[in-house]
């Protein structure tokens, strides 16, 4: 069966794997992970490396031609072989997502209140009067302002931070005690990205909530994460806490990501120092995914597929070369 | 790297029908078995036979022969009663879709009061105006029907005028005609192709419906509407009569159509 | 507040667009050769019939003010006698436009009660069995006559089975609806491919949408998300749709009522433009435009609750 939780972990998730299509094309694989109580996790990578389809999986939201296996413990159940019903009990109440673009998650046609107060009611057992007062309670934690007002208006009514933060009310009405949140900020302006972004870990601190936050973004994830975990093409080639990789990244990946990073600015990084563009899921090379674009790749790395090492409790790295990258330092 | 695609399976289906539909209407003669005409007392209202595959009528003739030849006249129908809309409607919805302003506005509300009203009720009008018979109802259709293709290309036009290879057709001196007709228009047309094909397919519907009615073709002439209209009181006994032609609007409508959609799809994945 | 001042609008809008039908109307029907004189008189009359016919009917004054006259007529309701049946065109206009709109009714109502569910069917097994079997059925209804489709169940339900009346309008309400009941199926059919054809696009659209991704993540129950989510915004396009669609609609009530010999407004129609009875072709005709501007108007006001964004 399933072996226990540690006793500091909310989440875990083992060898999880998801691949699509009639041609099984894997956009995971093999990822494990584990989320410890009140910490932001970060999920870090390029589009394409499978870290959207991970959040996904974890809530069994993923399309129905997608095979997901392995193990995603919760509360001491696996959610991967809860049915639908028992599923949609944890969505949602235990666990919730927001997404992206506000403007396309938020359905256009429904005003928010009603959006707001059917999570409470699948969720909770308030009556309507306090549904109401919660609705209301919610608009005010995200800091909107007249909120009674505010939550009878439709969603394109509201500024693109605005939006994202209705989404937030939205996803915590029913206080979970985890929050993914799918590249949160990618989508807003960068002064309104540094509000959304401390506007979740007021809620973090508040609620007592655990955040897994996907960014491609190194700028969020310094400005945010605990610990941080780093995809490349649908396997995690790189864990540590946040100040750790950064100072000392153990993966060429990794070193390349961060010396893409702006110094001065706190522009949205292009990933623009690492020549080429990752591989799409069905079409990977032999051995380590990176080889084609890595300053540091050996002939060992264009035939053996590195696994993910510990260098330490919590630090692990999935680099042939990993000596040779840490003795090269932080590109910051 | 792109796969091949093979052609979508509307469009296989959709075509083949046509294709045979055409080559039956192009010769008649040597698919039918009977003279359509002809009269054969003997063999009255006959049902399904091998002599008589689908029966005979009230007048002894060869219900298979009569079908297949009108698939002449019905195809006919589906050309001519589409072609004068489309080329009289490209041409004003591509010159009025340019120009824009007031001449938008009151083809705004000439499509507006067209489309509102029923269609087959206009051509009714204009066909008892001016006396029943096919070349009437084209003459009826050519005047109504260019609004639906006006219109569409009219939108596209607008669209397309709004991209930068016309500006910059504009800034090369070319005049506003050459603009339109030889850049803008070639890439607009593409829906209006495409509806031209379901347009056919509902000129072939509206031309039987006047063959019932006896306002679009005459008898004795062979045509689905017609034959059917010639069956009618026969239904309980002599079901054939009327059954078969219908069958063949049936399908050749959905060549059209299928057509039209696998265009539609081919066309799609190639913009 | 928001609403009333939308209905408004469009209640003004309707003004010109109802006065040019007027003035096409009034137009049209002059410019018809064959004058209404020598109609009622038959061709051998003598002039001096004829000019005291034009002048009972107003037609040697000017234009305009036959216009005039015309435009104030039809505000107070005064069509003026039909032509062959001798009976002012009001009256028939009132016994027999109702039947018409009970049949559309009808029909609209069977369409949407077909449409949506098999859609629905057809867009959530997208790429199966089920739903190419009602993208197959959708193809044939578009290619199927009126006529066609109507002389079958004629002769299948009526004839032969002996379930419904084969045409005309019966008495009574209950039986009225008896005697409709095929023809409404028989218009049903046609509109509800059309319906079937759109709707499975949208919803199509709507389930690959994210918002009902985050409504799933939310954990609601699906058949909420089913209706408030999916349906409610896929019904959007259609509703539109549906409002364009009444001229094909009547297009097929004018075929329907002839097949099924009903005494209907469409068949009036027809039967007057062949006996070139003008007062009540004009009737008529401005009646319909009345209605389908009606009708218009309804389908945005539909669009408008579903939609709050049309409304600003």
């Amino acid at each position: 069966m399933t072996a226990p939780l540690a006793p500091d972990t909310v989440l875990e998730v083992r060898n999880l794997t998801a691949s699509f299509g009639p041609a099984r094309r894997v956009a995971v694989n093999n990822v494990s992970f584990n989320v410890r109580p009140g910490e932001v996790l970060g999920l870090v990578g390029e589009s394409g490396s499978g870290k959207s389809v991970t959040l996904r999986s974890v809530m069994g939201l993923v399309a129905a031609s997608g095979a997901v296996s392995g193990q995603v413990l919760w509360q001491g159940r696996d959610l991967l072989q809860m049915s639908e019903p028992e599923l949609r009990k944890v969505r949602g109440g235990q666990i919730s997502m927001i997404f992206q673009e506000p403007m396309t998650a938020l359905n256009p046609v429904l005003p928010v209140y009603v959006q707001i107060e059917e999570n409470l009611r699948a969720h909770t057992d308030l009556d309507r009067r306090g549904r109401a007062t919660r609705a209301r309670e919610l608009m005010d934690l995200v800091g909107i302002a007249d909120a009674a007002r505010r939550l009878r208006d439709y969603p394109h009514q509201f500024s693109g931070g605005m939006r994202q933060r209705v989404m937030i009310a939205i996803a915590l009405a029913s206080n979970p005690r985890l929050l993914l949140a799918d590249e949160p900020t990618t989508a807003l302006d960068v002064t309104i990205q540094d509000q959304i972004l401390k506007l979740i870990l007021d809620l973090r601190d508040q609620l007592a909530m655990s955040v897994v936050l996907v960014t491609h973004d190194l700028g969020v994830v310094a400005a945010t994460c605990d610990r941080m975990a780093v995809m490349y093409a649908g396997r995690i080639v790189e864990t540590g806490t946040v100040a750790q990789v950064f100072a000392q990244p153990a993966h060429a990946y990794t070193r390349g990501l961060l010396g893409s990073v702006p110094h001065a600015g706190t522009e949205r990084s292009m990933l623009l120092s690492i020549e080429g563009t990752p591989p799409p899921p069905g079409a990977l090379p032999d051995g380590c995914a990176f080889h084609p674009r890595c300053d540091f790749a050996t002939d060992p790395c264009r035939v053996q597929r590195p696994d993910l090492a510990a260098l330490a409790p919590d630090r692990s790295s999935a680099c042939l070369n990993r000596e040779a990258v840490i003795a090269a330092g932080s590109p910051i | 790297m792109q796969a091949r695609t093979a052609l979508p399976l509307t469009l296989i289906i959709g075509g083949g029908i046509l294709l045979a539909s055409m080559i039956i209407g192009l010769f008649p003669t040597l698919f039918a078995p009977y003279d359509p005409n002809v009269f054969d007392y003997n063999a009255l209202l006959q049902a399904p036979t091998l002599a008589h595959p689908m029966g005979t009528d009230n007048f002894g003739r060869d219900v298979l022969s009569r079908v297949i030849h009108a698939y002449t006249v019905d195809m006919q129908i589906a050309i001519f009663a589409t072609v004068v809309p489309f080329i009289a409607g490209t041409i004003i919805g591509a010159l009025v879709g340019y120009a824009g302003g007031w001449a938008e506005a009151l083809f705004g509300r000439v499509v507006d009061a067209v489309i509102t009203f029923p269609f087959l009720v206009l051509v009714i009008a204009i066909v008892s105006v001016l006396g029943p018979g096919l070349v009437n109802m084209y003459i009826a259709v050519g005047i109504v029907g260019w609004v639906f293709y006006a219109r569409i290309i009219a939108t596209e036009i607008k669209v397309q005028k709004r991209l930068d290879y016309a500006a910059a057709g504009r800034a090369m001196g070319y005049t506003h005609l050459r603009i339109i007709f030889r850049h803008l228009l070639p890439n607009a047309i593409t829906p209006a192709i495409v509806y031209w094909m379901t347009d056919m397919a509902l000129a072939i519907l509206l031309g039987s419906s006047l063959g019932y009615l006896g306002l679009g073709a005459q008898p004795p002439t062979a045509e689905w509407g017609v034959q059917i209209a010639d069956g009618k009181n026969f239904m309980a006994t002599a079901w054939w009569i009327s059954v078969f032609p219908g069958l063949a609007i049936v399908v050749t409508g959905l060549g059209f159509s299928l057509t039209g959609d696998g265009l539609a799809e081919v066309l799609r994945t190639k913009r | 507040m928001h609403l009333a001042s939308f209905i408004a609008r469009r209640l003004l809008q309707l003004i010109p667009t109802l006065l040019f039908i007027l003035i096409m109307v009034f137009a049209l029907v002059r410019l018809l050769p064959g004058d209404p004189a020598s109609a009622m008189l038959g061709d051998r009359a003598l002039d001096a019939d004829v000019a005291r016919i034009n002048k009972e009917l107003g037609l040697d004054q000017p234009i305009v003010v036959q216009f005039v006259v015309f435009a104030k007529s039809v505000a107070t309701g005064a069509l003026g006698n039909s032509i062959t049946l001798k009976v002012p065109v009001a009256e028939l206009i009132a016994t027999r436009l109702p039947i018409t709109i009970v049949l559309t009714l009808m029909a609209a109502l069977i369409a949407v009660l077909l449409a949506v569910p098999l859609a629905f069917v057809a867009a959530t097994r997208r790429g199966r069995m089920a739903d190419s079997a009602v993208r197959g059925a959708f193809q044939v209804g578009l290619s199927m006559p009126v006529f066609y489709l109507g002389l079958i169940l004629l002769t299948v339900f009526g004839a032969q089975l002996r379930w419904f009346p084969v045409g005309g309008y019966g008495d009574g309400f209950l039986d009225h609806l008896h005697h409709l009941f095929l023809p409404a199926l028989t218009l049903a059919l046609s509109l509800s491919a059309v319906l079937m054809r759109n709707l499975r696009a949208a919803i199509i659209e709507v389930i690959d949408a994210e918002y009902v991704q985050f409504a799933r993540a939310k954990g609601l129950p699906p058949g909420l998300i089913l209706l408030r989510h999916v349906l409610r915004n896929a019904l959007i396009s259609t509703v539109a749709l549906f409002g364009l669609s009444i001229g094909t609609l009547l297009s097929g009530a004018v075929i329907t009522e002839t097949v099924f010999a009903i005494p209907g407004a469409g068949r009036l129609m027809i039967d007057s433009i062949y006996a070139r009875d003008y007062p009540v072709v004009q009737g008529l005709t401005i009646a319909l435009a009345v209605l389908v501007s009606l009708t218009f108007l309804l389908t945005d006001l539909v669009q408008a609750w579903l939609d709050p964004r049309v409304a600003r």
